[in-house]
């Protein structure tokens, strides 16, 4: 066994407590804590939504526009659906767009950031200006554009076109933090031990970058959700879907603040708000993790925390 | 000035992006849009006009490259083609018409929301683990995550139907006629204000957060606590000190929070009726308008593209580093 190599397997098994400390300072957080709590609430709302929903999101069985009672607790809709059975039905939808939007665009930044910072030179040079590029270009706009030319695009769809649109923020973030990487000891020593390019930039690099990898599909998601509503809304997806977004857009449709039926305008713009606080929170966990310097201060505790975290260092370094 | 020249050379590239998607997007599509729309108005346009929409959308046997350079022709000549929506009024009209609204209710919006968002950000970095600070990141978490057009409808129903104290629709009332007169203004400003506090509050908490974690970093830094020891009175480190350097990286995200406040203009316009760009592109949307809605995606694209562009100039006077690029050189 050479050197290097052996350089490069304790600095892994370094970085893996590294790893499970940061994941209990991150649960010690008490925003984060609460932040998982929601998060983990809607995502098993939206798993077990069949299970969970008093009654099919679609069936107009119940008398319109009646307000939140024992048998309805979000009361019904114009057209006598039960709005709580939509709530938790649209949660699965607005989910899914979401977190695949989020997942596709993360998938995308890492591509786009870390391959042109790790090639460097004129690859880095060009993939950055594109990055920028679309960095600027406004997104919304861009998405109501490219969907206006599909007509009635469903889920699937939304997902692709949310997905890649929205990398651009990230990959700015990947290439700036696999740049500080590229030099360091540990990749040079890979390099030396013959470790291809593929090897070191997914085994080498990446894991170092886990935590801004969670922190941008967090917010590709939120981003992923909201772009949903908005196209929902101007009705340009498909409105017979379930989604908070379709809920958004039949209760405007419907006329739900001009009868005062708010139970019906609420929920689905309230379900999107709360799932994205949750992931809001759970990244100040995350952010405190990875800079020190902002965490909460009590004096004593942070002269605590400063000394894992100047340990932590030493592991990346 | 090489800085400058930098920033000029990247505002023509996105400049040509932008052009190049808008012209590309309908080629790229399965069933080319732009013939099952002219198919629709045959009959209902002028032969003159359907033949100007088929260049614009390339249902011709021109090779693609020659489309290419007869678009980007017409655009340098201030041709957007004619909107079908208002037949035949050109799309450059129409945009002329709404970009006004729409530069002053979300400029206005940005500006307002970027001051109040920062100063938060800097009591709340001042006053670390204080009240301010325990409440107010959390507080926007949820604020931001709003949707626009989610917020639009609560302030819409609380503050324009039930309480009644703001018009409910449009930029001002049908029995006025613009004019510079004092009546007019007051009730432009009246019909703004609920539009213009849905983008307020949902952009706040970007620039509240961006502002508190540069503003803890500087407060760590050496100068800061050199100052501090040295006796420089809290209120004058507080701004002149700290927040004056934990400002510039905040700077650097305007461009793309100005996308994300021209996305929300287009969801709170259609809440309000605001007859603004966004407003605008929603209707050409439903319509399939093409030519007026590549024309109005266009010209919102170029705003946000000259906002940044004038903002890295500014930045580039502010901090000196950048234009020499980089501390180390």
């Amino acid at each position: 066994m050479s050197a290097s190599a052996e350089v490069t397997a304790q600095a892994k098994r370094k970085a893996r407590s590294a790893r499970s400390k940061s994941l209990r300072a991150f649960f010690r957080n008490p925003k984060a804590k609460i932040g998982f709590a929601i998060f983990a609430i809607f995502m098993l709302m939206a798993i077990f939504a069949p299970l969970i929903a008093p009654y099919s999101p679609t069936a107009t069985l119940f008398s319109p526009l009646s307000a939140p009672s024992w048998r309805h607790w979000l009361g019904t809709t114009g057209t006598g659906q039960d709005v709580l059975s939509q709530f938790i039905w649209g949660a699965r939808t607005s989910l899914t767009v979401g977190v695949g939007a989020g997942a596709l665009s993360t998938l995308i930044a890492v591509l786009m950031g870390m391959l042109p910072a790790y090639k460097g030179g004129w690859v880095d040079r060009t993939f950055d200006t594109i990055t920028n590029i679309f960095l600027i270009i406004p997104g919304l706009p861009l998405i109501i554009v490219i969907t206006s030319y599909i007509h009635n695009s469903g889920p699937y769809v939304i997902i692709l076109v949310i997905g890649l649109t929205g990398w651009a923020g990230g990959a700015r973030v990947f290439r700036s933090q696999a740049l500080t990487y590229v030099a360091r000891d540990f990749v040079v020593a890979a390099k030396l031990a013959g470790a291809s390019d593929l090897w070191i930039l997914f085994k080498e690099i990446l894991p170092n970058m886990l935590s801004l990898i969670v922190s941008s599909l967090m917010f590709g998601t939120l981003g992923g959700i909201l772009a949903e509503a908005g196209l929902e809304f101007l009705g340009l997806g498909n409105v017979s879907v379930v989604s908070w977004g379709t809920m958004l857009y039949w209760s405007d449709a419907g006329g739900a603040l001009l009868m005062g039926a708010w139970w019906w305008l609420v929920p689905g713009g309230l379900g999107i708000a709360l799932f994205g606080m949750s992931l809001a929170l759970m990244n100040f966990g995350i952010d405190q993790v990875t800079n020190p310097r902002l965490r909460d201060a009590s004096p004593v505790r942070q002269k605590k925390k400063k000394k894992v975290a100047v340990k932590g260092e030493v592991v990346h370094g | 000035m090489k800085y400058v020249i930098n920033r000029l050379v990247f505002f023509f590239l996105s400049l040509w992006a932008a052009v190049t998607i808008n012209f590309i997007l309908p080629h790229l599509m399965p069933g080319n849009p732009a013939e099952v729309m002219i198919a629709r108005y045959q009959g209902r346009l002028s032969p003159l006009t359907l033949k100007a929409l088929e260049l614009q959308f390339g249902v011709t046997t021109q090779p693609l490259w020659q489309q290419y350079f007869s678009y980007i022709n017409n655009l340098v000549h201030g041709n957007f083609g004619l909107s079908i929506t208002y037949y035949p009024v050109p799309v450059t009209q129409v945009i002329a018409n709404s970009l006004p609204w729409t530069l002053g209710l979300a400029g206005t919006a940005t500006v307002v929301a970027a001051v109040i968002g920062v100063l938060l950000g800097i009591i709340a970095a001042w006053r670390r683990g204080g009240l301010a600070d325990s409440i107010l990141p959390v507080v926007t978490t949820f604020t931001t995550a709003m949707p626009y057009q989610w917020l639009a409808l609560l302030i819409l129903y609380v503050f324009g139907f039930e309480l009644g104290w703001f018009p409910t629709a449009h930029a001002y009332s049908a029995t006025m006629s613009p004019a510079f007169r004092i009546a007019f203004i007051g009730n432009v400003l009246k019909h703004s204000i609920l539009p213009a506090a849905t983008i307020l509050i949902t952009a706040l908490g970007g620039w509240l957060l961006g502002m508190r974690n540069n503003m803890i970093n500087t407060l760590g830094e050496d100068y800061v606590v050199f100052a501090e020891a040295k006796g420089v009175k809290s209120r004058r480190l507080m701004y002149l000190y700290a927040a004056r350097n934990a400002l510039l990286p905040s700077l650097t995200g305007f461009g793309m929070a100005l996308g994300f406040v021209v996305g929300g203009a287009v969801l709170v316009e259609t809440v309000f009726s605001y007859p603004g760009v966004g407003y605008q592109l929603v209707a050409a949307v439903q319509n399939e308008d093409y030519p007026l809605m590549q024309g109005l995606f266009l010209i919102i694209a170029v705003s946000v593209l000259l906002a940044n562009l004038i903002v890295e100039m500014l930045y580039g006077r502010l901090d000196p580093r950048v234009r020499r690029g980089g501390v180390s050189r």
